[in-house]
């Protein structure tokens, strides 16, 4: 036992120095956002730091209302969850369907559900854009949702999730009088918790984050979300430093408390695509 | 209740809720978003690219859209340069992840989960945050976080946007940060399900770590690597905001950033000019295709079936 001891310390300090560069960047942000931003458009990103005068003056800024990012924060929250709940109620359906029934077109269909997962969305957000042009949805949020509220990602997962579920359910289910869909909503939906848990986290943050499709479909500056908003500072001529540190800040705070609380089902989510059947 | 469901829609709703008929009524908001946003997508995007579109007007112009971006000086850099970012970051992104993941669940590693934790709280930040740290950690200043490194090293202050392989080592060093511990958990995941007895034999046989590594581990860990192999390929060619971020725009010095969902964004959004963009569009999709069909026959996935 005692031979290994090295090995053990060789390891913790490789491992404390990729955690050092992996904080690095945040803590640099972290830092940043404790000084008024003229000061670090002047001597740039580092951590140099006077602490007698270092103060929360940015953050307050943030919500002193003179800017629009409480808006962007509220939007962005608007859409995340109403993108969440969406996807999870429809993705979910659509995988207990693959996953529990036999029936005519089902492997063509599946194909399908992989041929989407495979193409990368940026492919097609030419033709998509004008799609939406032409359903009038440019510069709504509903705009934004719309393509994304059935995730073949999603599918897939649930799909594989509920492939572990014995279907001796759906015949008790039926036995005991349960519609279709009664059996859907009665006995798969609470065995299905872990999995809504999972994939909401997953879905709730590709949402809160994602940038290149909701920069597209909006351009006011009150309808736009957090991501957007926030690129929208670092803009060569105003000073914008102060809200786009404290905001880049405060727009990972809430995703890092959550991480805190559920890592697990972090960690299945963002993974789960390497779940193989 | 009952008594007043008239008898017509007492007829369709038994319809919808046989069994025979259940399983499409379950796959339909899969069908209908396929149908409207996916299929209608891909089919208006080939017929535009053959198009010349203005408007409301649009005519057929054949190839010429084709003809004229293909030997685009500009849209063989973007292409270039999305392939060889791609390549690059596969070839950093399996490899060191790989390694991580095997000495993290070494057994002589103590508190493992501590350390998979925070390698994966960058996959946390948007493309936004990371951008706009990096973009400020390799500013041009002479206090910019990275010039202070290297001037340790007594080098002078670099404007890091500048030069092709400054840009690269930012857009690497960004790829790392950023996904290196979602592709180390995806191995993690994958070690998990070796059998440990398979170690124990190596052992007994007297092979060392090195060699139980290389004969046990990596050929063990195949179906992981080609799945992270493909995320990866996707990933690195649809590569688009990242460059955004740092370049504040789409556009850098000589193009030294510009990739293939630039030159389409530039194409399709900056100039309007929907029919080029659609070209380089499909040009895309047959890229995804082909490296989808390869995938699959390295794979063997066309042999396996569903279960």
């Amino acid at each position: 036992m005692k031979k290994s001891i090295p090995k053990t310390v060789l390891l913790v300090i490789f491992f404390v120095g990729v955690a050092v560069i992996t904080l690095l960047p945040l803590a640099l942000l972290f830092v940043a956002s404790l000084r008024p931003g003229q000061e670090l458009m002047r001597n740039g990103l580092n951590f140099r730091i006077d602490w007698a005068h270092a103060n929360l003056d940015e953050y307050r800024l943030l919500f002193s209302g003179n800017n629009a990012y409480v808006t962007w924060y509220l939007n962005s929250l608007k859409v995340t969850v109403l993108q969440v709940v969406l996807s999870l109620v429809l993705s979910s359906f659509v995988g207990y369907g693959f996953a529990m029934y036999e029936f005519k077109g089902k492997g063509f269909f599946f194909l399908l559900v992989l041929l989407v997962m495979m193409v990368p969305t940026e492919v097609i957000i030419l033709p998509l854009y004008k799609l939406i042009i032409g359903m009038h949805l440019i510069n709504t949020h509903t705009g934004i949702i719309l393509p994304y509220i059935v995730i073949p990602m999603l599918i897939f997962f649930f799909r594989q999730y509920l492939s572990g579920i014995p279907k001796d359910f759906l015949d008790a289910g039926r036995v005991d009088g349960c519609s279709e869909y009664g059996i859907y909503t009665r006995i798969m939906l609470p065995l299905m918790k872990p999995a809504f848990a999972s994939m909401g986290i997953y879905e709730g943050m590709s949402s809160w984050n994602n940038f290149f499709w909701p920069m597209i479909v909006i351009n006011q500056n009150n309808k736009i979300t957090l991501p957007v908003g926030l690129q929208s500072l670092l803009s060569p001529y105003g000073n914008n430093y102060d809200i786009l540190i404290a905001g880049s800040v405060f727009a990972i705070l809430p995703i890092l408390l959550l991480f805190a609380l559920f890592q697990q089902y972090f960690i299945e989510g963002m993974t789960a695509g390497g779940v193989k059947g | 209740m009952e008594k007043n469901v008239p008898k017509k829609k007492k007829f369709s709703t038994k319809f919808l809720y046989s069994q025979k008929i259940a399983p499409y009524v379950f796959i339909s908001p899969f069908v209908i978003t396929f149908v409207i946003f996916f299929a209608y997508s891909i089919v208006n995007m080939v017929i535009m690219s053959f198009q010349n579109v203005a408007g409301a007007k649009s005519t057929f112009i054949g190839f010429e859209n084709y003809a004229k971006i293909l030997p685009n000086a500009v849209f063989r850099k973007a292409l270039r340069n999305s392939i060889f970012y791609t390549i690059v970051s596969c070839a950093l992104m399996i490899p060191i992840p790989l390694v991580m993941a095997a000495m993290l669940n070494s057994r002589h590693m103590r508190a493992k989960s501590f350390f998979r934790s925070i390698t994966f709280i960058p996959a946390l930040t948007s493309v936004v945050v990371a951008g706009v740290i990096f973009r400020l950690m390799f500013g041009e200043l002479e206090g910019s976080f990275m010039n202070q490194v290297i001037g340790i090293f007594g080098k002078e202050p670099i404007v890091w946007l500048r030069t092709p392989l400054t840009v690269w080592i930012i857009l690497f060093f960004l790829c790392l940060w950023r996904w290196t511990g979602v592709n180390m958990m995806y191995y993690l995941s994958g070690l998990q399900q070796i059998d440990s007895s398979l170690y124990e034999s190596a052992a007994i046989d007297g092979a060392g770590t090195l060699q139980t590594f290389r004969y046990i581990t990596i050929p063990l860990l195949k179906p992981t690597t080609i799945y992270v192999l493909t995320i990866s390929i996707f990933g690195g060619m649809a590569m688009f905001s990242e460059s955004y971020m740092i370049f504040n725009g789409n556009k850098s010095p000589n193009n030294v950033g510009t990739t293939l969902v630039g030159m389409l964004y530039r194409m399709g959004f900056e100039q309007g000019n929907m029919g080029i963009a659609s070209a380089i569009g499909v040009i895309f999709l047959l890229i995804v295709l082909v490296v989808n069909v390869i995938q699959l026959f390295i794979n063997g996935t066309f042999g396996r079936k569903e279960k």
